[in-house]
């Protein structure tokens, strides 16, 4: 279930952190991802929002490492390292990356959401980080909330209700 | 990103008679369909980090039904046309006398239904700022999603999100006499299709 406690809010292009009790939670994932990391011994969760596949596009001055994949998933893992965790118990599940509309034959902006997915994928396996669950894909959008106590997943969406993993 | 911060008073001045213009006759086009005189709001133009670009139309979470469009041409952006889904109701009931199930949702003839009224009142908006403007602009066909804003409106956020954390956007509410009907449309032109707007309408780009 989904109830109010000690919630720490994740925005859009952001990330953060909570330890031992409390949820962390981002809402509204259409294309975005919703990427945790936890270690379970120590409970210690991060979440970041992910909008875009790669920082190679970026034309902002100054960067925000909590909006592309590649750049975004190293600084997770690091503040929660510099929090205590372990990277060789860390585990990651993600949600999102949606296609929340469907043209026919058009770029790659549309595909965002898919692009976005294998590209946390393919960081996530070159910090050797295991990703043990995800809901990705569809054409809805989800809100994701990590209980930082038991490094359950609850994902929400308009459509199939709550899900947990 | 910065370029945007520096934008004069008169500059929002003249983008919020572009949303005043294209609103006005989708406003137009809508109160020939009711035929009912429909209201405008002064449109609101806003440069708007992420997160509060879905507070607009109630937080990333709310369900709405929105319809959008992406311009191509002279200058590209996002177009998109949002409702409640108690007005995407009242306007099915009204203009084609369809009423949808009280479960909430819409089937296959509805949402095709509220796809085309979308796609007239962007298509006036969009013409009749080409018009103005001079610059071609022609609309995708329209794609319908009902769910959350955040994950709706995150679409039309990307091609800002390579340059910054906030977007500019045109914000037009329009109302229907007892409030029934009330739809936003947000224009959020790509970064670089200001300054084609600009230029097309003679205002000086270089000195902010």
């Amino acid at each position: 279930m989904i109830e109010e406690q000690s919630i720490v809010k994740v925005g859009m292009a952001d990330m953060n952190v909570v330890q031992r009790s409390g949820t962390i939670r981002t809402v509204g994932l259409g294309s975005c991802i919703g990427l945790t990391m936890y270690d379970p011994q120590l409970k210690v969760a991060g979440m970041v929002h992910v909008m875009l596949p790669s920082s190679d596009i970026a034309r902002e001055g100054q960067l925000n490492i909590a909006k592309y994949a590649d750049t975004a998933l190293p600084a997770l893992l690091d503040k929660l390292v510099h929090l205590g965790a372990s990277p060789s118990r860390i585990v990651a599940k993600m949600a999102g990356g949606s296609q929340m509309f469907a043209f026919a034959g058009t770029g790659d902006t549309m595909r965002i959401g898919p692009r976005n997915v294998e590209s946390c994928k393919l960081k996530l396996a070159e910090l050797q980080i295991p990703l043990i669950a995800e809901d990705t894909g569809g054409n809805y959008g989800r809100t994701i909330e990590l209980d930082a106590s038991t490094g359950i997943l609850y994902i929400r969406s308009v459509h199939t209700g709550v899900k947990e993993m | 990103m910065e370029v945007f911060k520096h934008f004069k008073e008169f500059k929002m001045d003249v983008l919020k008679e572009v949303g005043n213009i294209g609103a006005g006759n989708a406003a137009t086009a809508l109160s020939r369909l009711l035929n009912k005189p429909v209201d405008m709001a002064v449109p609101k133009v806003q440069l708007l980090p992420f997160e509060d670009i879905s507070e607009k139309v109630g937080g990333a979470e709310q369900v709405v039904i929105a319809i959008f469009l992406r311009v191509e041409g002279d200058a590209p952006g996002n177009l998109f046309f949002i409702l409640s889904p108690e007005v995407a109701k009242s306007l099915l009931k009204r203009l084609v006398g369809i009423h949808p199930g009280a479960d909430g949702l819409f089937n296959e003839m509805e949402c095709s239904a509220l796809s085309e009224i979308g796609n007239i009142l962007a298509g006036s908006y969009l013409s009749s700022l080409a018009d103005f403007t001079n610059l071609s602009m022609s609309p995708t066909v329209p794609a319908l999603a009902m769910d959350m804003a955040g994950a709706i409106l995150s679409y039309g956020l990307l091609q800002f999100g390579q340059m910054g954390d906030d977007a500019l956007l045109i914000d037009t509410t329009f109302i229907e006499g007892d409030q029934e009907v009330e739809g936003q449309f947000f224009l959020i032109p790509d970064p670089d299709s200001f300054a084609k707007i600009f230029q097309s309408l003679g205002v000086p780009v270089d000195h902010d």
